[in-house]
């Protein structure tokens, strides 16, 4: 630990130009951000980061949906705690917590079984769970719609917005307005995927992509080893988080991850569309994906004017640069998602750092 | 009245029957000379120059978790609040509002916990009152009470008073009692051996009194937990508190319970601890005055106060980074106390 | 959203196994590990174990805790 950022010091220094590494995970956000990382790091290295956050990603008009779900007399939304206090479209902003307030049937859970196991206890109820996610949640969303099926619970559906995170990561590679040159990769994903995934990045892009931890001692150590790549010119996949990421992943998650869903294209916010960056729910379970079984109408999204999570979810820009952010929308009241998401980079940046405005 | 199991709207209607809980349940509990009389009123003859005035509500869910009840804990926050006043605790007022249909079983034990409670805390229940609301209304029951001591410290002890150079000390060990009762809360189904912390804290903090040592404010981290008490104090202060993380007490088994739902520890609501600010140089005898008691075996010295950032709590963390603490948002563990 | 936490596995029947995170307990799928065992640190995610450590990733976990004076002891 002691020896770490001296490294990453002297390394930063041998490499002399500024060196913008990314992540791409609401947990890395948060435990950089939680253990003060940003300010150890030396003044030409910049941590930036991406669009990490599945509930941040995930456009107003999913919410919306939600939203137009709970208002439907017999449904009950099941959902993670993320979700919950996420704002829908302007300019009728309304929000599940709201829902609730107002007398809808909105419950969070621990898990999607726990939505399966409401729906078994709720017959008279159409249990909807918001499948929001990337491929760490995504399998256990997946296992949920198989143990309905097979258990027969017809009222159990998913709202499915599960998105992936490699062509995500591509796609940021081919904006003009943002430089990367080095991906931390995200740990828990890595578990599920494997991290041969991400040697495409490195062959066709040469970036380096070292897979980290969550410990902030694995993201020091993740950076350190990105750095030693920068410097000697190289761009391969490193594992930091050896001790739970290896190359192949979890293949029987992988296996259920294929039997329930395919690749669809997928909007995310701030970025737009990019294909084959998003799970659907296969035909032969259409009797679980909740937009077929219940008829939900995806309208227009419509986030509020002046929100710029899109920018930040880019790494475009850093909140405070947000004219919002702190005056406007806070965590009390919160217009976009990255400030209200237990992960977003602004609610990060204001919970723990608040520089640009103590 | 014993016959009946349950309680009933009328309970709360000021006739025979709420004269029956009266007389068969809460005189015998609470028995003292004004409470006997009862009177519209106590009537209290003040001698100190200063007195502690407090009122707190408790809507606990559930009302029995592990480590006690809402009835010791309505009396364990209510006396603990005048505690750090620097109020030795004197007289309470106990207002009930309980729901049609609590079972008569629970009220007699949840009494009984408010009675020896208060036996040990050495205050008596002067005066009370009760209501009853329709089935559905509130859940189980609900404590209002207020409180008043007696000062005994020769400078009021206040927020305005805490200065650069303070040490930050801690009684015990942070989180159990949100923990304890997260544990019991349905849909959230974990379990865990952490026993809520609920305890007064008079005695204890007597003795750090007693030392005479130079102490400026004192807290107890109750909702909103440590990073709300240090928020408050910084903030009305307008000094810098700088906690070290690994200087934190915080036990395994809170810590696995943080862990796996995703809390975080500073957060969450204690009620058996207090915060001390101390002039530095008395750090150690409020350390060991702490230790001298069974309530202080884990005191420690968790931060300082600085001139900069003024207005606001800094952590030190453990790679040496540094971040905000920041007020909590609320609403994570939500009827806790 | 990613938060997976370490925990042992303290009761185990079938795919559904009680985990312990430093006595802090909760049921969840194992479905998705190969041959879990009573004993076994498993990462848990949603209710889900998504991969199991060998003792030697537990220790090196332990490690990194208490170089950072947190403790990351698990019974």
């Amino acid at each position: 630990m002691k020896t770490l950022v001296p490294t990453i010091n002297e390394l930063a220094r041998s490499v002399g130009r500024d060196v913008r590494l990314m992540e791409v995970c609401g947990t890395h956000t948060m435990s950089a951000f939680r253990s003060g990382l940003p300010q150890l790091l030396p003044p030409n290295v910049h941590l930036i980061s991406g669009p990490g956050c599945p509930v941040c990603v995930t456009d107003t008009n999913y919410i919306d949906a939600a939203i137009a779900l709970c208002r439907r007399p017999g449904v009950m939304i099941t959902t993670f705690g993320d979700l919950v206090r996420v704002p829908g479209s302007s300019p009728t902003v309304s929000s599940l917590e709201r829902e609730r307030a107002a007398g809808a049937d909105v419950r969070v859970v621990y898990s999607p079984t726990d939505g399966v196991a409401l729906a078994r206890e709720n017959t008279a109820k159409k249990v909807v769970f918001l499948g929001v996610g990337f491929e760490t949640t995504a399998p256990t969303v997946a296992a949920s719609i198989v143990q309905a099926a097979k258990d027969g619970v017809r009222n159990y559906s998913v709202l499915c917005a599960h998105k992936t995170m490699p062509h995500a990561m591509e796609a940021l590679l081919h904006d003009k307005e943002i430089k990367i040159d080095g991906f931390i990769c995200p740990g828990h994903v890595s578990v599920i995927t494997g991290a041969a995934m991400y040697r495409f990045i490195c062959e066709k892009y040469r970036i380096p992509c070292v897979v980290a931890g969550f410990e902030a001692w694995d993201m020091l150590k993740a950076i350190e080893m990105l750095l030693v790549q920068i410097a000697g010119g190289h761009a391969k996949v490193e594992i930091e988080y050896s001790r739970s990421v290896n190359e192949r992943g979890n293949i029987a998650a992988q296996k259920l991850l294929a039997e329930v869903f395919e690749e669809c294209d997928a909007g995310w916010r701030g970025i737009g569309n990019i294909p084959r960056s998003g799970l659907a729910i296969r035909a032969k379970y259409a009797q679980f994906d909740a937009a077929k079984a219940l008829g939900v109408k995806f309208e227009a999204a419509r986030p509020h004017p002046g929100c710029r999570c899109g920018d930040v979810l880019r790494g475009v820009i850093t909140p405070p640069e947000c004219k919002l952010y702190g005056k406007a929308c806070t965590p009390a009241d919160p217009v976009g998602p990255c400030m209200v998401s237990n992960e977003g980079t602004c609610a990060a940046f204001f919970k723990y750092d608040r520089r640009a405005g103590a | 009245m014993m016959a009946r199991d349950r309680i009933l709207l009328a309970h709360g209607g000021g006739g025979s029957l709420t004269r029956e809980l009266i007389e068969e349940l809460f005189l015998p509990a609470f028995d003292n000379p004004r409470l006997r009389l009862l009177e519209d009123s106590a009537v209290l003859s003040l001698k100190a120059q200063n007195y502690a005035f407090t009122t707190d509500s408790y809507v606990v869910k559930p009302y029995f978790f592990p480590g006690g009840d809402i009835g010791k804990l309505a009396v364990c926050g209510t006396v603990n609040d005048l505690t750090v006043q620097g109020a030795r605790p004197l007289w309470l007022s106990l207002g009930l509002i309980l729901e049609e249909g609590l079972l008569l079983a629970d009220l007699r034990k949840i009494i009984a916990s408010i009675r020896a409670t208060a036996t040990d805390a050495g205050v008596e229940i002067v005066t009370g009152d009760t209501k009853v609301v329709e089935h559905g209304k509130c859940e189980g029951l609900y404590i209002n009470t207020a409180g008043i001591g007696e000062i005994v410290t020769a400078q009021p002890l206040s927020a305005a008073g805490v200065r650069p150079g303070d040490a930050v000390i801690v009684s015990g060990n942070l989180g159990e009692h949100g923990v304890a009762v997260l544990s019991r809360r349905d849909g959230i189904a974990f379990q865990t051996s952490v026993v809520s912390d609920c305890a007064t804290l008079w005695e204890l903090v007597k003795r750090v009194l007693d030392t005479g040592a130079d102490v400026h404010a004192m807290r107890d981290p109750t909702r909103g937990g440590l990073a709300a008490t240090v928020c408050d104090i910084a903030r009305a202060s307008g000094i810098g508190i700088r906690l070290q993380e690994t200087a934190l007490p915080i036990g395994r088994e809170v810590r696995g319970a943080c862990d796996l739902l995703g809390l975080d520890p500073l957060t969450i609501a204690n009620e058996g601890k207090v915060v001390v600010f101390c002039r530095g140089a008395d750090a150690e005898r409020v350390l060991s005055a702490m230790k001298s008691h069974p309530l202080g075996q884990h005191a420690c010295v968790i931060g300082e106060v600085a001139e900069k950032p003024a207005g606001v709590a800094l952590l030190h963390t453990a790679i040496g980074g540094e971040r905000i603490v920041d007020m909590p948002t609320g609403e994570d563990l939500p009827r806790i106390c | 959203m990613c938060l997976a936490v370490p925990a042992k596995i303290v009761e185990l029947n079938g795919t559904v196994a009680v985990i312990s995170v430093d006595g802090a307990q909760h049921k969840v799928d194992v479905s998705l590990i190969e041959e879990p065992r009573l004993g076994d640190f498993v990462l848990v995610h949603a209710g889900f174990a998504i991969h199991k450590w060998e003792q030697s990733e537990v220790e090196e976990w332990e490690a990194i805790r208490a170089a950072a004076g947190l403790r990351g002891v698990m019974r």
